[in-house]
């Protein structure tokens, strides 16, 4: 063992820099202990207790900087020893980081952003409405896109808020675009004058892009949550959004969707509805459409159908020679060309509301399945293997566990397509691509593989099969991903795109036999 | 904010949660700002629903608090003797620093300063003595806090040893605290060596009298004043005490000149306090503990009034939960060491030094302190953030206590353990690190994180005194 020392006369370091220098040197290969200190006193019998008081070190100064290291052998010792004269010299001038401050709760945050008017909450669902009700005590708006509240939690949330005059948007809200601002789950709209108000999150998507992407603009766009309109919350977020729309001088025409509310919630919504002279259109996935238009609310079976009526009633006309598409005509193309065990349709959505839409309009169709069936179809048993007609909504929690959202991570998804590529009974495969802020910004590049693949498997076997994929695409040529250039690639691909999953379904309905 | 004007209004947009969410108000060029959430600290849900439902009471009692603790002023009034001056102060007692703890489950240290105590005060002849009496049971033992006192490290407090005596002007009460005996070998740290007993000697037969005669002649020093400039100056006063020493080096001087009577020992005095950058952290602990004293016992207050460590717990007391400790186990910190010596030579955190960080100072004041920032760890930006973050647990700013870098914005004060617990954030304390065996000393300095446990419990039992119906009455201002 040698120890080797140097001085550096009149050198000042704070203890401090010279701690944090002592242990980068003994982190250096071939140091076995290294000492750094300044020359005074206290520091010499520091020195001394710990054998690094070499003869060179008797006669140092307060002023003088004193480096050892004790190393296996002089010359690692003296190596080591140009190393840290390096080193010194690069202490004190370290980088200015200027990290920015980010509070750990409610009271910083208000404190850097004074006047702060929404909280957006999207921690753990067990710790959301705590949150949440911070957020309304400190008189926030607050939208909550956690699920897995509890619904207690969710009623008292909104009770609070609606005494306070506070909005609460979700739980499990996806979605909203407030004063053109995008929030969560979201597409770059035009504004316009219609108002929207949705229980769920992907309905919103689609209804807000299609009156974009048709001449029409969004006021402001509320969401809901799912179990807004349910019996035991009462419908007070879609109550509470009514009437901020109504007052909104920018709204004129007002959109509502979400499954069919409880009678009880449906009959509160249309009084409100009455009591003011704004048009309101309605789409209540499901619902009968005369309990509907008793409260002078237009009805609309589909999503599309909604959208089209809202702008109808904003006086817009929508124009759809751009979608426009001889559904039978493209139908028999497509099914002229399945092979005969192909049966059955394998629809795999990421937006829940698209999953409702599609049962909806297929409404009784013989051996319709689904992980969560309305309208008369039936739960799958297992909910990994199609049965016969098969609507997927991979946004259920069994698909979910430890991972993203599906419109973010495509993964699962991807499988199921190779899976229901590989079944000779798949006559069509259907699909929602949900663009927007939130979602995945490459979608092409994680899709497309797939969908090549999947045709490629179809053909391989079986007699080369034809696997037509047809397809929505729900967001704006404004958005992060620009839906004109997926929607070209998509086409390229050999793709169907449709304008909307109501006319996907459709089509789908038409191709199966 | 009523729902008619969200829509008249420019969204600002707090985000708890996904940073993506963030990034996109970002791109959008809405005003947001991120949450860096975490999992509060798990208490039952039956005790978050107590003290929600006394939440008037609590805020209401918390002011009081406040109001009482910056209203403090504390000054110097002068020295005397352990024995004479502290309130139940008994010839067999030793205060030691933090929560009660018995002989059998004290730390090296704090059994080291104790040997060191008992033969300065001549009751044992020789360590094996002093160790055999330490556990005989003869010896009784109390926290500083106890006795309206507090000491820095093991905060050991014989009847010979003189204190200095800080007072309340405003609220009347009065607080002890040793004189600082200076770095190295020395009783706070444990040691107890004969050059350790000679130094105590010297600090009681010249320091004491030089000081006390000083300080008479100059009738009192404003400590509060001292330590608001000291802020200015780059101290933080816990673990940077030098402008602060300065400052009191310069008005103690010209008295200590004036009034004593030996040239030699005014020499010796003189250089003690010169060559001394901690001599004042006693008196910034000694103010610190006499404002928050006046903060005491105000029913349903959730305000920490004290924070001390003995080696083996780390214990907190609240305003509103009277002389009870809540303890859990005292962390080892992470520091930086002196050469020779690494973590695993630690001793668990100790002192009742953390009476600093309870009075908004030290690691809640490390903004205004750049020289010993990169105890944190890192860049002068990083200290910033750690004061930043102290005001999410505090209930007050300091009114006196400013930090120039952030536009002289008063230090968080305060500590409310609700808060605490919400944001799962505890106090930052900058710290000294003993020596885990008796004698060897200080070997390292840092900033670490109190523990934990302890709020939880001090939480816990005042929602049980609620419950129990304690605390109905909000507090008189």
């Amino acid at each position: 063992m040698q120890i080797k020392g140097l001085i550096k006369k009149g050198e000042y370091f704070d203890s401090i820099s010279l701690m944090i220098a002592t242990q980068k040197i003994k982190q250096m290969e071939g140091v076995v202990d290294a000492a750094i200190m300044m020359g005074a006193p206290e520091n010499k019998a520091i020195l001394k207790s710990s054998g690094f008081l070499i003869d060179l070190f008797l006669d140092a100064e307060d002023s003088d900087l004193l480096v050892a290291v004790k190393a296996a052998d002089e010359a690692m010792a003296r190596e080591i020893l140009r190393k840290i004269a390096d080193l010194l010299k690069d202490t004190g001038k370290k980088e200015h980081r200027g990290a920015e401050f980010t509070p750990r709760g409610l009271e910083g945050a208000l404190a850097a952003l004074p006047g702060a008017n929404l909280a957006l909450v999207s921690v753990a669902g067990k710790y959301a409405a705590h949150e949440a009700m911070a957020a309304l005590k400190k008189g926030l708006h607050v939208m909550i896109f956690s699920d897995n509240v509890p619904l207690d939690k969710e009623i008292e949330l909104k009770k609070y808020a609606r005494q306070k005059g506070l909005l609460v948007m979700g739980p499990d809200c996806g979605t909203a675009i407030i004063n053109g601002v995008p929030l969560a789950f979201a597409n770059v709209v035009n504004r316009g004058n219609i108002g929207i108000v949705a229980a769920s999150g992907s309905g919103l998507q689609e209804v807000a892009c299609l009156i974009s992407n048709h001449g029409g603009g969004i006021s402001q766009a509320i969401g809901a949550g799912g179990r807004d309109v349910k019996q035991e919350v009462g419908g007070i977020t879609f109550l509470s959004a009514l009437e901020m729309l109504a007052q909104d001088d920018q709204t004129k025409v007002i959109l509502l969707v979400s499954k069919p509310p409880h009678p009880e919630v449906l009959a509160r919504i249309g009084q409100k509805v009455k009591g003011f002279s704004k048009p309101t259109a309605a789409v209540f996935l499901g619902a009968d459409a005369r309990e509907v238009e008793a409260y002078g609310i237009t009805a609309a079976p589909d999503l599309a159908a909604g959208a089209e009526k809202a702008l109808a009633l904003a006086g817009i006309h929508m124009d759809k020679s751009a979608d426009e598409m001889d559904l039978t005509a493209v139908a028999q193309n497509i099914a002229a060309k399945l092979h005969p065990t192909q049966k059955y349709l394998r629809a795999l959505f990421t937006g829940g509301t698209f999953c409702s839409e599609t049962q909806v309009i297929l409404k009784g169709l013989p051996g319709l399945f689904s992980n969560a069936p309305i309208a008369g179809a039936q739960r799958l048993v297992d909910v990994w293997k199609s049965q016969q007609h098969t609507v997927i909504d991979l946004g259920e929690d069994t698909f979910t566990v430890g991972k993203p959202h599906p419109m973010i991570d495509f993964s699962t998804r991807n499988l199921r397509i190779l899976q229901e590529a590989r079944d000779p009974e798949t006559a069509v495969i259907l699909l929602d691509l949900v663009l927007g802020y939130g979602a995945n910004l490459n979608p092409l590049a994680e899709l497309m593989p797939a969908l090549v693949e999947a045709k490629a498997v179809a053909r391989g076997q079986n007699k080369h099969r034809e696997l037509p994929v047809i397809c929505s695409v729900t967001g704006t040529d404004a958005d992060p991903q620009n839906r004109g250039l997926v929607v070209k690639a998509l086409r390229e691909a050999g793709c169907i795109v449709c304008a909307s999953n109501a006319q996907a379904t459709k089509l789908c309905q038409k191709v199966i036999p | 904010m009523s729902i008619k004007t969200l829509f008249d209004t420019e969204l600002k947009v707090v985000n708890i949660g996904l940073k993506s969410f963030k990034e996109t108000l970002d791109q959008c060029k809405v005003a947001a700002v991120q949450v860096d959430w975490r999992p509060p600290a798990t208490v039952d849900e039956h005790w978050q629903k107590v003290m929600e439902h006394h939440k008037e009471t609590i805020d209401a009692a918390n002011r009081e608090v406040c109001n009482r603790v910056l209203s403090s002023r504390p000054v110097l009034i002068g020295l005397d003797v352990a024995l004479a001056a502290i309130p139940g102060m008994k010839k067999n007692l030793i205060l030691h620093a933090g929560p009660p703890v018995a002989w059998e489950k004290m730390c090296g240290p704090m059994r080291g300063g104790i040997i060191a105590a008992l033969k300065y005060e001549g009751l044992a002849k020789d360590d094996g003595e002093a160790e055999h009496l330490a556990a005989s049971g003869e010896i009784q033992y109390a926290p500083c806090h106890e006795h309206a006192a507090v000491g820095p490290m093991a905060g050991i407090v014989s009847a010979s040893m003189p204190v200095f005596v800080v007072k309340n002007e405003n609220h009347g009460n009065v607080a002890y605290c040793t004189m600082n005996e200076g770095l190295g070998k020395v009783l706070r740290y444990g040691a107890f060596s004969a050059a350790v007993i000679e130094k105590l000697q010297w600090m009681e037969k010249v320091l004491y009298p030089t000081l006390k005669a000083a300080v008479a002649d100059l009738g009192k020093i404003d400590l509060k004043n001292i330590i608001a400039q000291a802020l200015h100056m780059g101290d933080e006063v816990h673990n940077r005490n030098r402008a602060a020493t300065s400052l009191f080096y310069r008005q103690i001087t010209p008295a200590i000149i004036r009034t004593s009577e030996n040239k030699k020992e005014m020499i010796e005095v003189l250089e003690f306090i010169n060559g001394n950058d901690h001599f004042f952290l006693n008196l910034s602990m000694a103010a610190s503990k006499v404002s928050l004293d006046a903060g005491r016992d105000v029913p349903g207050s959730s305000v920490v009034i004290a924070m001390a460590r003995n080696g083996t717990e780390f214990g907190v007391q609240l305003s509103g939960a009277g002389d009870r400790w809540f303890t859990g186990a005292a962390p080892v910190p992470d520091a930086l060491y002196f050469p020779g010596f690494t973590r695993a030579d630690a001793n668990p955190d100790i002192g009742d030094s953390a009476i600093t960080e309870t009075n908004g100072l030290g690691g809640f004041a490390i903004a205004a302190s750049p020289a010993i920032v990169q105890f944190v760890g890192g860049t002068a930006a990083d200290a910033v953030n750690y004061t930043l973050q102290m005001y999410e647990i505090t209930v007050a700013e300091n009114n006196m206590y400013r930090i120039p870098y952030l536009n002289f914005r008063g230090t968080p004060t305060g500590i409310d353990v609700r808060q605490v617990i919400a944001k799962n954030l505890c106090p930052f304390i900058d710290t000294g690190v003993a020596h885990k065996e008796a004698g060897v000393g200080q070997i390292g300095a840092g900033v670490l994180s109190a523990p934990p446990e302890p709020f939880k419990n001090a939480y816990i039992g005042l929602a049980q005194a609620f419950a129990s119906g304690g605390h109905t009455a909000c507090a008189p201002s």
